[in-house]
Order: C-alpha cells, then sequence, then structure tokens
C-alpha cells in the first residue's frame, strides 16, 4: 500500500480535504469527479499554458502555410497574367489563408489535448478502484499516493468521506 | 423561469441521460421515424445513382439557368448546420446557462446538415469523380486550382467546418460516453461505450485540459461558422449578375442561415425533449430563449430583404430594377413571397406570449421558416440567372422529379443519422448539467 483513497459524496467536502492535505504538505494529489470542479484549480494546480500556445502556434503555422501554398501556386508555379494583374493578389489569399488556419488551430486543441491527457489510454490503473464507476456520475473521490499516510488518513476522516479504502487496492 | 426544474441532483441527472442512451425500451415513435428516414436515405441514394449513371441532365438546370436545386440546397443547408454551431460555440463563449441543455442536439443537427451540405456541391460537379481536383494536390499537367475564386474559398470553409465541428462535437462528448460506459448494463455495451470513451477518468487533470481544448475550439468555430456562410455569400457577390452583385449578400446569407438553424433547433429539440422526458433540464425558458432569437434573426432578415428588394430603386442600374421587380411579380415570384411571409410575416406572431408558449404553434411557424428558407435560397439562385441582361439569351427553369427526390432525400439522410444520434448517444451534455446545479445540491 503506497497511498490512499477517500469517496466523498459532495463537492464541497472533496475540495476542503484537498485542501487541507494540500496545506499539510501532501503531494501525489489527484481528484475524480464527475464535472470539472473549479475550486480545485486553487487546490490542484496544474500546468495551464501549454495548450493555448500550441493551438496558437498551429493557427500561425498554418496562416503562414496558407498564404505560402497559394502565393506559389498562383505566383509561382503556374502564374495566369489576366489583364496585367498583379499575380502576388495577397487580399483574394485572405478566405482560404484564415480557413487553413482555423483547421489547424482547431486539429491542434483537439489533438494536443488527447497528447496532454495521455489518451487515448484504454486501461486507466483508477478504474482498479472499487466504485470508481460513480466518479462519472454523483460521486467525488481524492486518492493520496505518498506523503505520511497516517496523518493523511486522520485528515481525510475530518472531511467525513463516504469511505477510505487503500491505494492501489 | 429557471433553467433547470427544482429537485434536480448529481444522481437524477446522471440517471436520466444514461438511461436515455442505455434503456429506450420499446420506443415506436423511434422505429417510425428512423424506418421514414431510412426510405428517404434510400430514395436519395438511388437518384444520386441515377444522377451518376445519366448525368445531370435528369435535372431542370441547363443554360442559362447552371445553378439550380443542388446549389440552393447546399446554401440552405449550410444555413441550417450554422444555427447549432452558433448556439454551442458562440453561447458557451458568451457563459449562457441555457446553451447546455441544448448543445449536444444543436450539434448534432450541424453534423447531419453539414453533411447533407458537403454532398450537394460535389453532385452539382457533372463529373464528381473529379472533385478531388478541388485539393491543391501537386498533380502530372501542372494545373493549380484559382485561389482567387469564391466557389474555391468555398470548398476550404465546408472542408474546415465539418472537419472542425467533428472534432468539437466528439470532444464535448467524451465524459458523457465515459458516464454511459460507467453505467452500461452488459460487457458488450460496455467495451462500444469504453472504447468510444477512449479511457476518460475525469481526473483532475483530463478535466482541466478538457475545458482548456473545449474553450479554444468553441472560440475558434465561432468566427469559423461566420466566416463559412459568409463566403458562401461571397459565392454569389462574385458573380456579375443583376441581383447577385451585391455587397450585403455576406451578412445577409449569415442572417438566414441561423434563422433557419434556430428553426431546425426549435422543431427537434421540442418533440425530443417531450419523447424522451426531458422538461426538466430543457424547461420553458430555453424554448422561449430559442424562439426569442428565432425572432431577432427573423428581424434582421426583414432589413436584409427591404435593402435587397429596395436599394435597386436608389440606384440607376436597370437591369438590378428589373430583376428585383421580376422577383415581385415574375414566373419565381412564388418563392419571393413565399420567403417574406414564411420568414419574415409569419414568425412575428410569435412575439405574443400567448402564442408562444403553444409548442404546436412554435413547431409551426419553425417549419415555416425551413421551408421559407428554402424559398428564399432557389429563388435567389435560378431568379438571377433565367433573366440577366439579353432578353434574347433569358429562359425558363422547373426541377424535375428527380430535383425534388434529391432534396427529399438529403433531408431524409440527415435526418437518420439524427435518428441514430438520438439512439446511440447522450443526447444532453450530463456534465454541463451537473455544473448548473447550485452548490448544496452538488452532492449525489
Amino acid at each position: 500500500m503506497t497511498g490512499l483513497a477517500a469517496e466523498f459524496a459532495a463537492e464541497g467536502a472533496l475540495v476542503e480535504a484537498a485542501t487541507r492535505l494540500r496545506a499539510a504538505g501532501m503531494t501525489g494529489l489527484e481528484a475524480y469527479t464527475p464535472y470539472p470542479v473549479e475550486a480545485l484549480d486553487a487546490v490542484l494546480p496544474r500546468q495551464r499554458w501549454m495548450l493555448p500556445v500550441l493551438v496558437f502556434a498551429a493557427g500561425m503555422l498554418g496562416l503562414a502555410g496558407g498564404f505560402f501554398l497559394q502565393w506559389y501556386g498562383a505566383a509561382i508555379s503556374y502564374p495566369i497574367d489576366i489583364g496585367g494583374r498583379p499575380l502576388a493578389s495577397w487580399p483574394a489569399f485572405i478566405p482560404i489563408a484564415f480557413e487553413i488556419a482555423v483547421l489547424c488551430a482547431v486539429t491542434a486543441g483537439f489533438v494536443g489535448f488527447f497528447a496532454l491527457a495521455r489518451l487515448p489510454k484504454p486501461y486507466q490503473p483508477i478504474h482498479a478502484l472499487p466504485g470508481i464507476e460513480r466518479a462519472s456520475q454523483d460521486r467525488f473521490f481524492l486518492v493520496v499516493d505518498a506523503g505520511d499516510l497516517a496523518r493523511a488518513e486522520q485528515m481525510l476522516t475530518e472531511s467525513k468521506p463516504c469511505s477510505i479504502v487503500p491505494w492501489p487496492p | 423561469m429557471s433553467v433547470m426544474e427544482p429537485g434536480q441532483n448529481l444522481t437524477t441527472i446522471g440517471d436520466h441521460v444514461a438511461d436515455v442512451t442505455l434503456n429506450p425500451g420499446r420506443r415506436l415513435w423511434w422505429w417510425g421515424g428512423f424506418l421514414v428516414a431510412v426510405a428517404f436515405t434510400a430514395i436519395f441514394v438511388l437518384a444520386v445513382e441515377y444522377l451518376f449513371i445519366a448525368g445531370i441532365g435528369i435535372w431542370g438546370v441547363d443554360i442559362p439557368v447552371a445553378w439550380g436545386f443542388a446549389i440552393a440546397n447546399y446554401v440552405w443547408w449550410i444555413g441550417i448546420a450554422s444555427g447549432g454551431t452558433i448556439i454551442s460555440a458562440l453561447f458557451y463563449l458568451t457563459q449562457s446557462e441555457w446553451r447546455s441543455a441544448v448543445n449536444r442536439i444543436a450539434e448534432s443537427m450541424t453534423l447531419f446538415a453539414a453533411a447533407a451540405a458537403g454532398v450537394m456541391p460535389i453532385l452539382h460537379l457533372g463529373r464528381p469523380s473529379y472533385f478531388y481536383w478541388l485539393f491543391p494536390i501537386p498533380n502530372t499537367m501542372g494545373l493549380w486550382p484559382q485561389f482567387r475564386s469564391p466557389l474555391l474559398w468555398d470548398f476550404f470553409a465546408i472542408l474546415a467546418y465539418v472537419v472542425a465541428s467533428i472534432l468539437f462535437w466528439y470532444l464535448g462528448l467524451i465524459p458523457d460516453l465515459a458516464l454511459v460506459r460507467d453505467r452500461a448494463p452488459t460487457q458488450r455495451r460496455r467495451l462500444w461505450y469504453g472504447i468510444a470513451a477512449l479511457g476518460w477518468t475525469g481526473s483532475h487533470t483530463q478535466w482541466r485540459l478538457h475545458k482548456t481544448a473545449y474553450g479554444l475550439l468553441a472560440a475558434l468555430m465561432a468566427p469559423l461558422v461566420i466566416s463559412v456562410h459568409s463566403i458562401v455569400g461571397l459565392d454569389f457577390s462574385g458573380g456579375l449578375l443583376p441581383g447577385w452583385h451585391s455587397t450585403q449578400f455576406s451578412p445577409f446569407f449569415v442572417f438566414g442561415a441561423v434563422l433557419s438553424g434556430f428553426a431546425t433547433v426549435l422543431l427537434l429539440v421540442i418533440p425530443v425533449r417531450r419523447f424522451y422526458r426531458l422538461e426538466p433540464y430543457i424547461t420553458a425558458h430555453h424554448l422561449n430563449l430559442l424562439v426569442t432569437f428565432m425572432l431577432l434573426c427573423s428581424l434582421l432578415l426583414a432589413y436584409s430583404y427591404l435593402i435587397d428588394a429596395l436599394l435597386p430603386f436608389y440606384g440607376d442600374d436597370r437591369y438590378e430594377r428589373a430583376v428585383s421587380l421580376h422577383r415581385f411579380t415574375g414566373e419565381w415570384a412564388w418563392s419571393f413571397w413565399g420567403a417574406v411571409s414564411l420568414n419574415v410575416l409569419i414568425p412575428q406572431l410569435l412575439w405574443l406570449r400567448r402564442l408562444r408558449l403553444r409548442l404546436w404553434l412554435v413547431c409551426l411557424v419553425s417549419f415555416g421558416v425551413v421551408v421559407g428558407m428554402w424559398f428564399e435560397r432557389i429563388m435567389l439562385v435560378t431568379s438571377s440567372l433565367y433573366e440577366d441582361f439579353m432578353p434574347s439569351a433569358w429562359g425558363h427553369f422547373a426541377g424535375t422529379e428527380w430535383d425534388w427526390l434529391t432534396l427529399f432525400g438529403s433531408a431524409g439522410m440527415a435526418a437518420a443519422g439524427f435518428f441514430l444520434f438520438l439512439r446511440y448517444v447522450p443526447v444532453v451534455a450530463a456534465y454541463e448539467l451537473k455544473e448548473l446545479l447550485p452548490p448544496p445540491e452538488r452532492r449525489g
């Protein structure tokens, strides 16, 4: 046994327990909840800048690539002189460059989410925890994976969990 | 009026949403609707097959009217699709709470409408097997597509829109697929929903990323959907024909698109809400708001109709004027007056609260709007083509039976897809509803 898993019936109790454990310097905390719990953002900080940066970079790359594609196609590889009009007519390239940029950004957001969340992963160790299937419905789980377990158990009990079981089971 | 009826908690929401998918029971309405939709899909397949064998001569299109039903259908379908994205993306960004109960239905409608739209230009090509020439891929002839043409812009817009819609829809769906997986009664369903949920655990790390990704995608989808229909408008503005060559077409088309989208969402939400007993989550408040937004779009469209019909008389282009007069009184005048009455005049009845609360009437008016928008599209497409500049080049246009079968068949195809969605996918975003609960009720 290296850790503990506590089950709570309400969001408030989970946040309270997590706050207490965190204040005591416990590490390796993870919560499993049926919906995103905003109050946990302060208690269990997660890296937040990577995905937006990825999406922005992909969008800019798509924009530049879109302009390059059209410029190369219309001005270099297959120039057609239509009454002496400019070949590199960039304003006419805006719509396609925009669409390619959005397509790249959306794809990067989707793929980036999976990469950073380490998905798809059909088997997740947490699924071995009895009762965890209710984490997608109406129960809140807090897993402590390291540290002084006796103390952690005492602190978890103070928040009146439905149950505390050893983790991994 | 509130966004959720009182007495709900985490358990009731989870039970309800999962039960709708897992224990449908005997549902005659589903089988009835699905079989009719499949029959129409079969008609669509036949119509398309005959088109591929015989060529587009089976349709009413000819010179001078080379754009007919297929283009009108395309504009109509993509407009309907836009409404769903506006509800799910734009109202996510405005943090509108009412969106959460209807966004899944709206997004799914978008997917099938966009699919029906995407097929139409390919059918219209005449030589559909060459549609891949639209892609900017190196080929042995050294040819490139014409990047300065709105028609090619359209291809890129649709491509981006369809792909982005699918990704946005699926991203929002993952936590609910996990909910169904966790409640599935049989091993087999557990396996299928487990594969679809891709290993979602609901950990704080995952939720944090999910929320960020969803917000980013919503922020990208909102301008994307506006750009898509604006570019559809540019397809027409880019032509030099009287009645098409107008600077207002982009916003004009977006207004109409959102109007038809809201109407279609109402048309779907009202029966789905009743059949799946979703009244606790989709309350009178939601329907009231959807109708109000439909009315707003109807007024915006009225403004565009007014500009479009009257501006020619302010300017001095006699061809523009002739086309305008022709739209009022010519061969296809029924489509103009049909569009005006169904999209602008009749919906105004719903300003009366008494009438707005009668759901059958809302359904009827919404259906009228959907039909009226098709009238508008076919009016815009044909009336500028068959009488343009030279009377010697004028002609006539009438749809053939194959035109009509393709139109109704495409509706059947979209409906069949939607029925499958109703049966196999959670129809409401359960986790978003749970977030709407007041803190004391956020317990199991």
